[in-house]
């Protein structure tokens, strides 16, 4: 994001007195341009410009020789007279002794003189101190020690003024060398928002800094003159015979020519600074110049070698199979999306860069470059936008023109450009300018007057709406009494509907203006029954004992073999991202257990010795390898047809509960031993989920992975509709998984589909009168097939015996004396409990009759005598 | 198990009969002398023995000592009928009231001695409250769950309601219908799980915007809804990101609701959240499904700068970092484009939005240092909350 040096941003907009880069950061958020980062000055304290007096070698015993050195660092620095057992070499005046392992100097040059007290870069504090037997007041400063980099003459030494880094530097002794360096210059670090392309530019984000502070700005475009061209420059084409999005790839491309630029010349000092502030490398004369005035303006420009370009210039879409090597070095194959400039090179037809991309390396400038050509274009946002994502290119070029850049800017920054190189590379501006295109004005948005106060809540005057949108650079008519036509400014494509305008003036007036009002719904219906009975079933485990977690729903293909789902098993259809985090957990789970089991895992890795946990989540089973989900227009609502295949494509996705309960359920203590986890467990935790909301679920012996083949309920509900809904299972896990993840023996699980089992329960829980007629006890014990379930006993007793019963309620299983091999005794104690009058015997003896025989008739079951 | 092997109970036996008392006439072979002398010394030695009962089981030897049937007292009494006419009326007075007094102390004793006996007996089964009494520990709910439905429950309490919408979403509801161009840099602005295979239109829902829309399309307008749910971006996991995480969404749209609303909502959920009297600041920004866009920073709650804006934060703070605001997400006025995506007229209702990151809020409001805590399912980590926050 673009880094703004005080300075630079001091040349546009006037710096109050005392703006720091904290406050400067302060005043541009206040604007919408949020702080990334700020970069304090480099040096501090008493850096300053000396003039060598004296310079005596001393050859040490290391080989080194050691310049001592008397400078003069002016009279507020110097000291009046020498130490007496360390004099200064040559005559004794007001002057400092400093020791310097450089070379490059003589008496009478002006160096750099860190004094005690200085902060280099890298928090390097300098003081006086002991060394090669003198004491040395300070040190004289190289570019590197500086922070400036190499220096630019090739030399290793010091700084000396009048060449390399103080090329065209002059000063007096005492002077303040971080002004004179520029080491001073803060800069603020900005992030930009998509839609304020022009805020990547010294230019735009001087202009915000004058709206947020009300300073003076000058539009540094104001400056360019450009004389009137004849034409007839380098010839160039747009022919873009694939526009994407109905729009041309190409509106404007102006070409520029600059003849006769010395090789040599070399970047000025105050450029190559800025630009190394910016965050750019400094480069050569004619690469830095574009990137200046890219950062200042705003306007990416390309600068090609006039000698290696053959004209014309044509402008058009990549054809397929078509390569660039860019100037990273990186062959690429174009896409027949790419915008591309090519030319007449090589065998006829030659591709020199992808438009508002990056250049190729064969018309790249060089050390050589005498003549050039500046290109200056204007490319649709889209274009760019798909190529710089598709070859991966987010170049400087390229985020500002995906993001738009101001259309009226290519030939002002071409001029701009050539008259840089020419002042500091000489050379002369070739009168024929090339200009092809058009600049597509903005169009004009109605605007009634009164929107910013509908929209903003604040009664914003009509000289503030009129004020502010004339300050941001829109021109304004008066279109009736109450509305204006507003035409947005070239630089700011991202004004289009009246809303964009409302924006800028409650931003510009200040957002802070906005009062607080809590509106008053109209009274909301509360929390659903469903997102009030998934509260219930939550409270309802951990009141249990249990504790919720949380599990990441990314998982592995390999978690359905571990959990021994059949080849055909549904539940292997998994969701499949295209970008996983982890490349080897591709796939959204289908059931919680395929993460809530590795969660449980961790829990005792971690040193718990039994784990009872429940995590409420999604989970989704695919529609199949070609469900895509359509992408209508957004112009306006779809219709249902275009709505539901959004929908129907889309995978089934399933709100669940899982718990994974295993080991013991509490410590053993002084009572004893607490027992373990276990299916029964497993299956009234279920239980206890549906009757927190509501319902109750019916269970029926089945075989599932993972669970244990002779230990999985299936679950069930019955709707108020009367249909039944299979929601779930519950169970020990089998061994085997239970040994693969690590749990304690005997560990037992549930998973249940919450949202059918809440759907299932009735919206209203109708009254039931109590009666108060005396209760009767009957016990019974059937000797049934051992392979008959209880549950089915039951129902039969409870349909044998009708409303009477008002509990059934199993006390008791046995197997063995007296019961035959293959058969078990189930007990069951019932009450009776009439509603109209006390029973008498033989209604007793008669209900306990229906119930025997119901028994017999449905699982052929025996009363044992 | 035993149980098993009985036949169902018989019916109740027969009451049981007391044991017979001893026929009376063949006791008590002398008739005691019926004279106040005699009869005072009885009562005197029954009550001396009452006094003298250690226990009720000593008490009820004594009991039948002196006023069973072989006692004096019950002698002469059943001696009264054969007494001359003239006795009978003073020998009844003796011998009843001598009785009574007998009796009195009887009951008295009894209660005391029964009150002493209870006591020690009670005192005997004293256990120790201090002994651990977890049989089963209690469970715990995860805290993000229980500041979710926080969150949800301030929304109910402002007359709103809450919605819910897929996490495996059609990209058409995540970005098409909130505004986002399918070549808008914004659409890269969020880092987006895409499904597979390329082309399927559907991505994990990169905020929960996208429950917006769907509920627009449903219900129409107006319309005041939370919409918490998880969502997913592609950032590594490290102690302040995650690639999945909670955001709670509210949105109005009615007839003239403004910007000025949006701050009265935000400023009343501020007050909910973290107490005391609110400060919201927005700062202009962009989103594609807001216009204007801002975001919020409510002022801290945890260090000075809680006391408004005059006063300067603690440099120190650790959930402000010292600049006197906390950033809260973004929000804005719903742009024209979502309403019109929606069939709703953005000439006839406007409304707002905005989002909060529920992880967020609770890594401020309850000092969790590390994103990891959060999301890898430590069970210690939601035991420490049990069921508040």
């Amino acid at each position: 994001m673009p880094r703004i040096p005080l300075t630079w941003l001091a040349e546009h907009a006037t710096l109050p007195r005392g703006a720091d880069a904290e406050s400067v950061a302060g005043d541009l958020v206040s604007v919408g341009l949020e702080e990334e980062a700020i970069f304090g000055a480099q040096v501090t304290g008493p850096l300053v410009v000396g003039r060598v007096l004296d310079v005596v070698p001393e050859p040490q015993k290391n080989g080194k020789t050691i310049n001592w050195v008397r400078v003069d660092v002016g009279p507020e620095h110097n000291e009046d007279a020498d130490d007496p057992a360390d004099p200064k070499p040559g005559p004794e005046r007001p002057s400092r002794g400093v020791v310097c392992g450089a070379h490059n100097f003589e008496a009478g040059d002006l160096v750099v003189v860190s004094l005690p007290g200085t902060v280099l870069p890298g928090d390097f504090a300098i003081a006086a101190r002991k060394t090669y037997g003198h004491t040395s007041d300070g040190m004289i400063c190289s570019g590197e020690e500086l922070g400036l980099g190499p220096d630019p003459d090739g030399v290793d030494g010091i700084i000396v003024l009048g060449r390399g880094h103080g090329a065209g530097l002059s000063a007096e002794p005492g002077d303040d060398a971080i002004e004179l360096l520029g080491l001073a210059d803060e800069v603020v670090e900005i992030n930009v928002t998509p839609d304020r392309g022009y805020c990547f530019s010294m230019r735009g984000v001087a202009r915000e800094y004058s709206h947020a502070t009300g300073t003076d700005y000058t539009d540094p475009v104001s400056r360019i003159q450009v004389p009137r061209s004849s034409g007839g420059g380098v010839p160039i084409q747009l022919r873009d015979e694939a526009p994407l999005r109905g729009g041309p790839g190409c509106t404007r491309f102006v070409a520029m020519e600059v003849r006769g630029v010395d090789p040599a010349a070399r970047t000025p000092r105050w450029m190559a600074r800025r630009l190394a502030l910016a965050g750019m490398r400094p480069i050569s004369l004619i690469v830095d110049v574009t990137n200046y005035v890219m950062l200042d303006l705003g306007q990416p420009l390309h600068a090609y070698d006039a000698e290696k370009v053959v004209a014309p210039i044509i402008v058009r879409r990549a054809r397929e199979g078509e390569e660039l090597t860019t100037l990273d070095d990186v062959t690429r194959r174009l896409h027949p999306e790419d915008l591309l400039i090519t030319d007449c090179g090589g065998d006829g037809d030659r591709v020199l860069g992808i438009a508002g991309v990056m250049g190729g390396e064969d018309t790249e400038v060089s050390g050589t470059t005498r003549n050039v050509i500046l290109e200056a274009a204007t490319f649709q946002q889209v274009t760019v936008a798909r190529s710089a994502r598709r070859h991966r290119l987010p170049s400087e070029a390229a985020k500002r023109f995906e993001r738009g850049v101001d259309p009226e800017l290519p030939l002002l920054a071409a001029r701009r450009a050539a008259e840089l190189i020419a002042e500091h590379g000489g050379g002369q501006i070739d009168a024929h300018v090339t200009d092809e295109g058009d600049v597509n004005a903005p169009a004009a948005i109605t605007f009634p007057i009164a929107d910013a106060e509908r929209v903003v809540g604040v009664p914003y005057t009509p000289e503030q709406v009129r004020g502010t949108l004339e300050r941001i650079g829109c021109t304004l008519e008066q279109a009736g009494a109450e509305t204006l036509m507003v035409t947005p400014p070239s630089w700011r494509p991202d004004l289009t509907i009246r809303e964009d305008l409302v924006e800028e003036i409650a931003r510009l007036v200040g957002y802070e203006q906005i009062p607080s009002i809590l509106p008053s719904a109209p009274g909301g219906r509360g929390l659903t029954r469903a997102q009030r009975a998934r509260r219930s079933a939550s409270r309802a485990l951990v009141e249990a004992g249990l504790t919720e977690v949380t599990s990441s729903p990314f998982i592995a293909e390999s978690v359905f073999d571990r959990l021994r789902y059949e080849a055909a098993d549904e539940r292997r259809s998994a969701v499949r991202l295209l970008n996983p985090l982890a490349d080897d957990e591709p796939l959204v789970r289908t059931e919680l257990l395929q993460t809530l089991l590795p969660t449980a895992r961790r829990n005792l890795g971690r040193g718990e010795e039994a784990v009872a946990i429940f995590q409420h989540g999604t989970a989704a089973i695919a529609r199949g390898k070609d469900a895509r989900s359509p992408l209508p227009s957004a112009e306006q609502r779809p219709d249902a047809e275009e709505l539901a295949a959004v929908d129907a494509a889309l995978p089934t996705q399933t709100r669940a509960v899982a718990a994974v309960i295993g080991g013991s359920t509490g410590p053993d203590s002084w009572w004893g031993q607490a027992p373990a986890w276990d299916w029964a467990d497993a299956l009234d935790l279920a239980q206890r989920a549906a009757a927190a909301v509501g319902t109750e679920l019916e269970v029926r012996q089945v075989e599932r992975a993972p669970f244990h083949p002779g230990r999985c309920g299936e679950l069930r509900v019955t709707g108020t509709d009367g249909r039944q809904q299979v929601v779930g299972h519950a169970g020990e896990l089998h061994p085997a998984v239970v040994a693969e993840f690590a749990l304690p023996a005997r560990t037992s699980a549930l998973e249940i589909d919450l949202e059918t089992v809440i759907a299932a329960a009735p919206d209203l829980v109708p009254a039931e009168e109590l009666s108060t007629y005396p209760l009767a006890k009957e016990d019974f014990a059937f000797v049934v097939d051992a392979d008959v379930p209880a549950a089915a006993v039951r129902a039969a007793m409870e349909v044998g015996i009708g409303d009477l019963a008002e509990g059934v309620h199993l006390f008791d299983v046995y197997t063995g004396d007296q019961i035959d091999e293959g058969k078990k005794s189930l007990a069951f104690a019932v009450r009776l409990r009439p509603a109209e009058a006390t029973l008498t015997t033989e209604q007793i003896a008669a209900a306990r009759e229906r119930c025997i025989r119901a028994v017999e008739t449905a699982v052929g079951g025996v009363l044992r005598a | 198990m035993v149980r098993g092997a009985r036949a169902p109970a018989p019916a109740p036996s027969s009451p049981r009969m007391k044991a017979t008392p001893v026929p009376e006439s063949a006791s008590t072979p002398d008739v005691p002398v019926i004279d106040e002398p005699t009869i005072t010394a009885a009562v005197d030695d029954a009550l001396a023995a009452i006094s003298a009962a250690s226990g009720t089981a000593e008490l009820k030897q004594v009991r039948i000592a002196h006023v069973g049937d072989a006692g004096v007292l019950s002698r002469a009494n059943r001696a009264i009928k054969d007494l001359p006419k003239d006795q009978k009326a003073a020998a009844g007075k003796l011998v009843g009231q001598g009785k009574g007094r007998v009796q009195k102390a009887l009951a008295a004793r009894q209660a005391e001695l029964a009150a002493a006996e209870e006591e020690a007996a009670l005192a005997a089964e004293t256990v120790d409250v201090t002994l651990p009494t977890d049989r089963r520990p209690r469970g715990a709910a995860h805290p993000l769950t229980t500041l979710q439905d926080r969150i949800s429950d301030i929304f109910i309490g402002m007359g709103w309601e809450i919605a819910e919408g897929p996490e495996i979403e059609a990209e058409w509801f995540n970005f098409d219908a909130l505004n986002f161009d399918i070549d808008h840099p914004a659409r890269q602005m969020q880092d987006t799980f895409y499904v597979a295979p390329e082309g399927s239109g559907q991505v994990l829902r990169t905020h929960t915007s996208p429950v917006q829309a769907r509920v627009l399309l449903e219900r129409g307008v107006p319309l005041y809804i939370g919409c918490p749910g998880t969502v997913f971006r592609t950032d590594e996991l490290d102690a302040t990101h995650t690639p999945v995480f909670n955001q709670v969404e509210g949105l109005a749209i009615d007839k003239d609701l403004t910007m000025a609303n949006l701050v009265g909502t935000l400023d009343s959920i501020a007050r909910a959240l973290f107490g005391g009297e609110p400060v919201t600041r927005l700062r202009p920004s962009y989103f594609p499904f807001t216009e204007p866009s801002a975001e919020m920073d409510f002022r801290c709650f945890s260090c000075g700068a809680r006391q408004g804006t005059d006063h300067d934060a603690d440099p120190a703070c650790r959930v402000c970092s010292g600049t006197g605001w906390i950033e809260m997400g973004g929000c804005g006025m719903v742009n024209p484009a979502v309403l019109r995506a929606v069939g709703v007229d953005p000439e006839e209702y406007q409304g707002f939005a905005f989002g909060l990151g529920i992880e967020r809020i609770l890594m401020l409001r309850n000092g969790v240092a590390d994103m990891h805590d959060m999301v890898e399912g430590d069970v210690r980590f939601s035991q420490h909350y049990g069921t508040e926050i």
